[in-house]
């Protein structure tokens, strides 16, 4: 038995046997350690790499290290037409591809000022919405798995997997589609998509409320959220926040409902943001809640837009796309409310030639991340995985 | 504005918030560029630009609390580089600006305003990354997306990508 060291503070372990103090560790480092998390680690959604300054337990400082997927989206732009860009955006989001595709074409059109038949609109808004649904599935799913439940990962997976039947079955491609086209679509649907599509959202509804029970309700995870990462919401808006992570901080911004394009004015739906009562406004769980709530209001939006379709009869999606797209000269900002937030494109064309002079993707995970640092200050590190998760970062879209 | 044109809505509304910082900033600021995709003005000179930014967002008529995006551009011929903000009063007065400020191709710097807005934190390091003007004031200015010891700006309309990195063979 040793007396008790006092000249090191904090250099050693101790324990109490009787009325007595015992040591059961002695020079204990003292300094912060720097944990390098990820590339390779799996709760960070891909190659994302932290560099944490820890303290025991206690993150003083997480850096995000980006870049390990950045492939040069914007040069790739500069050097081919306006309509191969398209492959190129699904490939930035590559869980919502028809969401980037059709922030994309909305904003050449407005570029090139150009009338597009109402058909392709609400096909458009129905793949894209459906095209949300499955990756919130993801989010939810993978954002299960990083807080330790695994089965509603395999639930979310079985029906992202029909959804990406039906959009295989619409564009020839499980997850790149390119078929939202400039102008048009590469195809109309075909001829009982429709039909399919009602059956999905019949058969998804009590599958969303099983997902609910399973997860939202579960009170593993709700401890593991709830009060995690609390982001007040004028911080959020200066951050640059937006989506599902704005909305998870009370703010009632939705670009399909504040900026409105394409049909959205005509449809009906809500935009959840959450109540105080399930949880703390700005944290975690509030952001999980917001994408949980989002897939029903997305499924919705569906069924108005089966009601109100125009007819196929005389359409062809290719009508209004010009034979050679060359805008005149002038720059645009067009944006999209995508899963993840806002997708803007910054495009600048010189009115000479087919080729945007600077295409610039704003990427709504990326700007989301930046607030990683301030989130993460003073967060133990199992809280740190929760921060993450629910950012839901697709790395694609970050490094672009 | 131009007469006996008919603009949109929120063309106006752009010209109604250029108009307050135009009061206040006068030659500082260029004219309005009143086109209906994206309206702008050039901020003429920039050693005020931080001064106008804090204006924008703190203004009582203004309040440009969001900045949607912040773009690097190159423009060859004039030999400068620049960037483009996409402002928005988020939620409080719903109208937006945008805004350019240029400098010098060659050790061309742009005042930061990632004081104002966090957003421009990451956004000013990446028009770094691509373009290289430097943004005096930032709190760490270093490439995001390239990796440090990357040679040249990718974004540059004259970019010659490196023959080899770490001994690794760059172009295919």
């Amino acid at each position: 038995m040793q007396e008790l060291d006092t000249a090191v503070p904090g250099s050693v372990r101790v324990t109490r046997q009787s009325d007595k103090v015992v040591i059961i560790e002695k020079d204990l480092a003292t300094e912060q350690m720097v944990l390098a998390m990820g590339p390779q680690h799996p709760s960070t959604h891909g190659v994302l790499k932290l560099e944490c300054l820890t303290d025991g337990e206690v993150i003083t400082e997480a850096e995000p290290c980006l870049g390990y997927l950045h492939r040069c989206f914007e040069k790739c732009c500069e050097n081919v037409d306006y309509p191969a860009v398209v492959p190129y955006t699904d490939r930035l989001d590559y869980l919502a591809g028809m969401n980037s595709e059709f922030a994309y074409a909305i904003t050449v059109e407005k570029l090139l000022d150009i009338e597009i038949p109402r058909r392709v609109e609400f096909i458009r808004v129905i793949v894209a919405e459906l095209n949300r649904i499955a990756s919130h599935l993801v989010a939810i799913g993978t954002y299960g798995i990083d807080l330790g439940a695994f089965t509603p990962f395999l639930f979310c997976f079985r029906d992202r997997e029909i959804i990406l039947g039906l959009l295989e079955w619409a564009s020839g491609a499980r997850m790149l589609y390119n078929y939202i086209w400039v102008g048009g679509l590469a195809y109309d649907v075909p001829a009982d998509f429709l039909t399919r599509v009602k059956e999905f959202v019949n058969y998804f509804r009590p599958k969303a409320l099983e997902l609910c029970n399973l997860l939202t309700e579960n009170e593993i995870f709700v401890k593991r959220t709830w009060g995690i990462g609390i982001m007040p919401a004028d911080v959020a808006i200066n951050y640059g926040w937006s989506g599902p992570m704005l909305r998870g901080s009370g703010v009632k911004w939705d670009l399909r409902r504040n900026d409105p394009y394409s049909i959205y004015p005509e449809l009906d739906f809500k935009v959840p943001v959450p109540d105080g009562k399930h949880s703390v406004i700005g944290d975690c769980l509030s952001r999980h809640l917001v994408r949980a709530w989002e897939m029903d209001e997305s499924l919705k939006i569906i069924e108005q837009c089966i009601d109100k379709m125009p007819s196929a009869e005389g359409f062809n999606p290719r009508s209004a796309i010009p034979k050679r797209i060359r805008p005149k000269a002038g720059e645009v900002y067009g944006r999209a409310e995508n899963p993840r937030g806002e997708l803007g494109f910054y495009i600048e064309s010189d009115g000479k030639s087919t080729k945007p002079v600077r295409c610039k993707a704003r990427s709504s995970c990326f700007v989301n991340l930046s607030a990683m640092k301030d989130l993460s200050k003073g967060q133990l590190i199992p809280d740190l995985v929760a921060i993450i998760g629910s950012i839901d970062i697709v790395l694609g879209e970050v490094d672009r | 504005m131009e007469e006996g044109k008919v603009f949109s809505q929120s063309l106006q509304e752009s010209a109604a918030a250029y108009a307050i910082i135009q009061e206040k900033f006068g030659a500082a600021v260029s004219a309005l560029d009143t086109n209906e995709t994206m309206p702008f003005f050039e901020v003429v000179d920039p050693s005020l630009w931080t001064e106008i930014a804090l204006f924008m967002r703190e203004h009582p008529k203004l309040k440009f609390n969001y900045l949607a995006c912040l773009t690097g551009i190159d423009y060859p011929v004039d030999e400068k580089l620049g960037i483009i903000c996409n402002f928005e009063s988020l939620g409080l007065l719903n109208h937006k600006l945008s805004v350019k400020v240029k400098c010098a191709r060659n050790g061309g710097s742009i005042p930061s305003i990632s004081c104002v807005w966090h957003t421009a934190n990451w956004h000013e390091r990446e028009a770094y990354d691509m373009f290289g003007m430097t943004f005096t004031g930032h709190p760490e200015l270093k490439r995001i997306l390239c990796p440090d010891d990357w040679e040249g700006y990718p974004l540059r309309k004259d970019y010659k990508v490196q023959d080899k990195y770490h001994g690794i063979k760059v172009p295919y």
